[in-house]
C-alpha cells in the first residue's frame, strides 16, 4: 500500500534584496527592505483551515465523541431481549438484532472497538516504521542495509494470506491480537517512504551545515530531521489508521476478526450471518456500514489536506 | 590566526563501471589574511574540496594539516576542528532548517564551542553576531525563520553561524551566486569585511572569474580535478598560461573588451 | 531593419491574489526587425512574467489587465496576440513567435527521441510535409545550431548540457519565426558553452534575420549580443537604450546600480 505523498517543498521566499547603495561599511538596507513582522510563533504547527480538512475534522471527531461517551449511555448491548429482529421504535432507537440485542449500543461499542484498534495499529505502525525507516536511513551503511532488508521482506510477504494464517490458529481472538497482526502486516509500507525521505533530508544543506558545526549526530536526528519529518509521519499514521479499521472490518466479515468483541467488521459479520440483508432489516447493517465509510472519508480527507499543505503544488487557490 | 594545508588530496568515488577521480593531486595553503579563489566550472570538482576541508568527506589519498599538524578525525581533535574551520553553503534556502528560528541557528554553534556560558550570554553572543553581519535590528531578526527572510539577508545569518565558534578558517562555497545580482558584491564586501577583521584564511570557491580577481589574493584554476593554473589574481587573468585558462578568460562576458571591439 | 515588429503597448499584469501583486505595470516597447533586445533585471520584476503574457502562457492567478502585444507581419497584417482565440493562438505560436524557456535543458522528453521531438514540430504545424522532407529539415535543422546530424537518434540524457540548450534552439527556430523570445538560455552552463551559444545566435539572427528578445539577469551578457537593452524593476521598463550607451551612459540610479554589481575583468580594479 503505497503512499504517494510527495517530499514537502520549501516555502516560497521573499526574493527581494535592493540596496539603497553602498557604503564604506557595505549595502545600506533600504528603507523598505526591513524585517518583515513575524508570521506566527510556529510556522509548521498546523495545515491551514479549508473545507475539506474542516469536513474531515468534523466528521471524524463527531464519531470519535460517539465512541467514547456513546457507551456511557446506551443500553447494554449484549442484553438479549425476547421480541426478535425488530424495527427503530421507541424502546431501542435503532432497533434489535435477531436475539433482540439493541443495534444502538451495539453500534456505541462497536465505535469504541474499532477505534480502539486503529489507534493501536496507528502507534504501533509509527513506532516500527519510524524505528525501520527514520532510524535506519539516518544511519546509514549497515544498518540501513539490514533495516532495508527486514522492511523489504515484510513488504513481500503477502499481508492478507499471513492474516488469515494467524488468525485461524488463534481461535479466540481478542481486538489487542488482530491489532497487533494488523500491524505487524502494515509497517512496512510506511517504512519505505519514511526511509526515502529521510533518505533526502539527510543530505540537505543545513543538515551538513548542523554536522561542519559540530552537532552529535543523534541531536541531528531529533533536532533538524524530526520536525520536517512531522507532516509525513501524520500522513503515514492517519493512511495506517485507515488501513487498520478497514481492514479490520474485513477481517471480521470474513470471521476471522474478534468476534466476541463489538466492532464494526464484526457487527457487519453477525448481521450477514443472520441474513439481515435478505430479511431487510437494514437498520442492523447499514449504520455500522455508514460509520465505516464515513471514518475513512473523514480520515483520507484529512490526509489530503497534509498533502495539500506539504506540496504547494497540490494547491489550488494560492495561499 | 590559523593556517591550513591541502597536500596532494585525491578523491575518488567508485561508480557501477568506472572509478570517477573528483579530485586529483589538489595541494593549497590556506593562510589568515589571504583570500584564495577555486575557480572553476560545474563538475570541476571544486565543492568535492570543499567537503574534503570540511571533513564531510574523507580523502581517498593526500593529506590535511591543520598548523603543520595532521587533522584529527574523531573526538576531541574533530571538535577543535570544527572550531577552526567553518563553512558558508552555496544554497541560502537550503543551508537553514526551515523549521527553526535565526536565533537557534547561531546559538547551536555558540554553545557547542563555548561550552559554560549562561543563557544570557549566549543570547548576547547571538545579537552580537548578527550586528557584525548587518542584520538589524538583531532582536527582531532573530526571532525569525528563515523563509521569513531574503535570500540575502538568509546568507548574511549563514555567514553568523560560520563565524560563531570564532575559527580561523572559512571556506565559502560559492557564496553569492544564488543571490539576486544587485546584493552579490554587497555579502562579498560584507566577508572580505571580516576576514580583515578577524584575520581569516579564506577559500573563496566560485565559477565567476571577475569576482575571484576582485576578491581574492591568489586564484587557482581547476579544471576537471587538476588545477591547471595558479597564481596572484591579477596576473593569472591578464596573462594566462594553460588552455583551459585562457578559454575561461575569453568566455566570460567583459563589456570593456566589448566596447573596446564595438568602437574599433 | 529598423521597423518594428512587434508592438507590446501599455502591458500590465497582475497575478490575483491576497494581496493582489502587480507584476508587469504598463510596459510599452517595440521590438524591431532582426534585432536583439534585451530585457534585464533581478528575479521578481516581472521579465518573465511579461514574456509568458505576451504569448498568451499565463495561467490563472496571473491575468493580463490591461495592453496589447501586436505582432505586425511581414506581409503588412497585424495580429493582436491578445485577441487571438485558442485556434488561432496554436496555430501563431512556433510559427510566428517562440520560446526558449528558462531551464529549457529540462524540457525535453526524456523518453522520446531527440528526432521524433523536432519532428513533433513539423507534425503539428506543417501536417503537410512528407515524411522523407521533415526528416531532412531535422537534420538541417541540428546542423544549423552546431550539433551533428546523427544525434538525432540519441535521447536527451545522451546529450550534455550546451547539446541539449542547441536542441531547445533549433526547436524553436523549427518554423523559421520573426520572433525568438529566449529566458534565460545559457543560465545553467558553463561559461565556455554559454559564450558558444551566443555566437550561435548572433549567427543564426545574422542569417535568418529574425528578432531576439534576449531575457536575463546577467547584464555584461547581454552587451556582447544586444543591440538595444531595457532594464525592468520592479514590473516597470526603467531604462531603455542602445546597449553600448546604457552602458557607457546609464541615466536610471537602478542602471548605474545594477552595473556597479559586476566587477570588470580586465579594467582597472575597483
Amino acid at each position: 500500500m503505497a503512499i504517494t505523498t510527495q517530499a514537502p517543498e520549501p516555502p516560497e521566499a521573499r526574493r527581494s534584496g535592493a540596496y539603497a547603495g553602498f557604503g564604506p561599511a557595505g549595502p545600506i538596507p533600504l528603507a523598505g527592505e526591513s524585517i518583515p513582522p513575524p508570521v506566527g510563533r510556529r510556522r509548521l504547527a498546523l495545515p491551514p483551515m479549508t473545507a475539506k480538512l474542516a469536513a474531515g475534522l468534523i466528521i471524524g471527531g463527531l464519531i470519535l465523541l460517539f465512541g467514547i461517551l456513546a457507551p456511557f449511555v446506551v443500553q447494554d448491548p449484549a442484553t438479549v431481549n425476547d421480541i426478535g429482529l425488530a424495527g427503530p421504535s421507541g424502546a431501542h432507537w435503532l432497533g434489535t438484532t435477531q436475539t433482540g440485542q439493541d443495534v444502538l449500543a451495539q453500534l456505541a461499542y462497536a465505535t469504541r472497538g474499532s477505534l480502539t484498534i486503529g489507534a493501536i495499529v496507528g502507534l504501533v505502525t509509527l513506532a516500527l516504521s519510524g524505528f525501520f525507516g527514520v532510524v535506519g536511513a539516518y544511519a546509514g551503511g549497515w544498518i540501513d542495509e539490514l533495516f532495508s532488508l527486514i522492511s523489504n521482506v515484510m513488504l513481500v510477504i503477502p499481508g492478507l494470506p499471513l492474516v488469515i494464517v494467524i488468525s485461524s490458529y488463534v481461535s479466540d481472538k481478542s481486538i489487542w491480537l488482530v491489532a497487533l497482526v494488523l500491524s505487524i502486516t502494515g509497517w512496512a509500507g510506511s517504512a519505505r517512504v519514511l526511509r526515502g525521505y529521510t533518505l533526502s533530508l539527510r543530505s540537505r544543506d543545513y543538515v551538513l551545515a548542523a554536522r561542519v558545526a559540530g552537532e552529535k549526530r543523534w541531536r541531528i536526528l531529533a533536532v533538524e530531521i524530526l520536525p520536517n519529518l512531522v507532516p509525513l509521519l501524520a500522513a503515514q499514521v492517519v493512511f495506517a489508521v485507515i488501513f487498520a479499521i478497514l481492514g479490520e472490518a474485513g477481517l471480521s466479515y470474513l470471521g476471522l476478526g474478534a468476534t466476541g468483541s463489538f466492532t464494526w467488521g464484526t457487527m457487519l459479520y453477525y448481521a450477514q450471518n443472520g441474513l439481515a440483508l435478505r430479511l431487510g432489516a437494514w437498520w442492523w447493517f447499514v449504520p455500522p456500514g455508514l460509520l465505516l465509510a464515513l471514518f475513512g472519508a473523514a480520515l483520507s480527507l484529512v490526509n489530503f489536506a497534509i498533502d495539500e499543505y506539504v506540496n504547494p503544488k497540490l494547491r489550488k487557490a494560492p495561499r | 590566526m590559523t593556517t591550513l594545508d591541502a597536500r596532494h588530496l585525491v578523491k575518488e568515488y567508485r561508480l557501477r563501471h568506472t572509478t570517477l577521480r573528483a579530485v586529483d593531486d589538489v595541494s593549497f595553503t590556506l593562510e589568515p589574511g589571504r583570500t584564495l579563489a577555486l575557480v572553476g566550472q560545474s563538475g570541476s570538482g571544486k565543492s568535492t574540496v570543499a567537503k574534503l576541508l570540511m571533513q564531510l568527506e574523507k580523502p581517498t589519498a593526500g593529506e590535511i594539516r591543520l598548523d603543520h599538524r595532521p587533522v584529527q578525525r574523531r573526538g576531541a581533535g574533530l571538535a577543535a576542528y570544527r572550531r577552526t574551520v567553518q563553512m558558508v553553503f552555496q544554497d541560502p534556502f537550503a543551508s537553514l532548517n526551515p523549521f527553526h528560528t535565526v536565533a537557534h541557528h547561531l546559538e547551536r554553534p555558540v554553545r557547542l564551542h563555548h561550552g559554560g556560558l549562561s543563557s544570557p550570554q549566549v543570547r548576547e553572543r547571538v545579537l552580537h553576531l548578527l550586528e557584525r553581519v548587518r542584520l538589524t535590528p538583531p532582536d527582531q531578526v532573530a526571532r525569525r525563520r528563515p523563509h521569513e527572510l531574503s535570500g540575502g539577508q538568509r546568507q548574511r545569518v549563514a555567514i553568523a553561524r560560520a563565524l560563531a565558534p570564532e575559527p580561523g578558517i572559512l571556506v565559502a562555497d560559492e557564496p553569492v551566486s544564488m543571490l539576486d545580482v544587485s546584493i552579490r558584491l554587497g555579502v562579498l564586501n560584507l566577508l572580505a569585511t571580516l576576514q580583515r577583521e578577524e584575520h581569516l584564511g579564506v577559500l573563496y570557491i566560485t565559477h565567476d572569474l571577475a569576482t575571484a580577481r576582485h576578491f581574492a589574493d591568489e586564484i587557482l584554476v581547476m579544471y576537471q580535478g587538476s588545477i591547471v593554473e595558479r597564481g596572484p589574481a591579477n596576473d593569472v587573468i591578464r596573462a594566462p598560461h594553460h588552455e583551459y585558462t585562457k578559454a575561461l578568460v575569453a568566455a566570460a562576458p567583459d563589456p570593456e573588451r566589448r566596447i573596446r571591439e564595438l568602437r574599433a | 531593419m529598423t521597423e518594428p515588429i512587434l508592438t507590446v503597448d501599455d502591458f500590465s499584469v497582475d497575478y490575483e491574489v491576497e494581496p493582489t501583486v502587480h507584476a508587469v505595470r504598463h510596459v510599452s516597447l517595440t521590438l524591431r526587425r532582426g534585432e536583439v533586445l534585451g530585457l534585464a533585471g533581478e528575479s521578481g520584476c516581472g521579465k518573465t512574467t511579461l514574456a509568458y503574457g505576451i504569448v498568451r502562457l499565463l495561467k490563472p492567478p496571473a491575468a493580463i489587465t490591461s495592453g496589447h502585444a501586436v505582432f505586425h507581419a511581414r506581409n503588412g497584417d497585424d495580429v493582436d496576440w491578445s485577441r487571438l482565440d485558442a485556434r488561432e493562438l496554436r496555430r501563431n505560436r512556433w510559427d510566428q513567435i517562440s520560446m526558449v524557456f528558462q531551464g529549457a535543458m529540462n524540457s525535453l522528453n526524456p523518453v522520446i527521441s531527440i528526432r521524433d521531438q523536432l519532428e513533433d514540430v513539423f507534425t503539428t504545424h506543417r501536417p503537410e510535409m512528407g515524411k522523407r522532407e521533415r526528416r531532412d529539415r531535422c537534420g538541417d535543422l541540428l546542423e544549423r545550431v552546431g550539433v551533428d546530424r546523427a544525434r538525432l537518434h540519441s535521447y536527451p540524457h545522451e546529450l550534455s548540457g550546451g547539446m541539449r540548450q542547441r536542441v531547445m534552439i533549433a526547436m524553436a527556430m523549427a518554423l523559421e519565426p520573426q520572433i525568438m523570445i529566449m529566458d534565460e538560455p545559457t543560465t545553467a552552463l558553463d561559461v565556455v558553452v554559454q559564450r558558444e551559444i551566443l555566437r550561435e545566435i548572433t549567427r543564426l539572427r545574422d542569417e535568418l534575420g529574425f528578432a531576439v528578445l534576449f531575457i536575463t539577469h546577467d547584464l555584461p551578457l547581454l552587451l556582447e549580443i544586444s543591440d538595444r537593452i531595457a532594464v525592468m524593476k520592479d514590473g516597470e521598463v526603467v531604462e531603455l537604450a542602445g546597449a553600448v550607451e546604457l552602458y557607457t551612459n546609464p541615466r536610471h540610479e537602478y542602471t548605474k546600480m545594477l552595473l556597479a554589481s559586476f566587477p570588470s575583468l580586465t579594467g582597472e580594479p575597483r
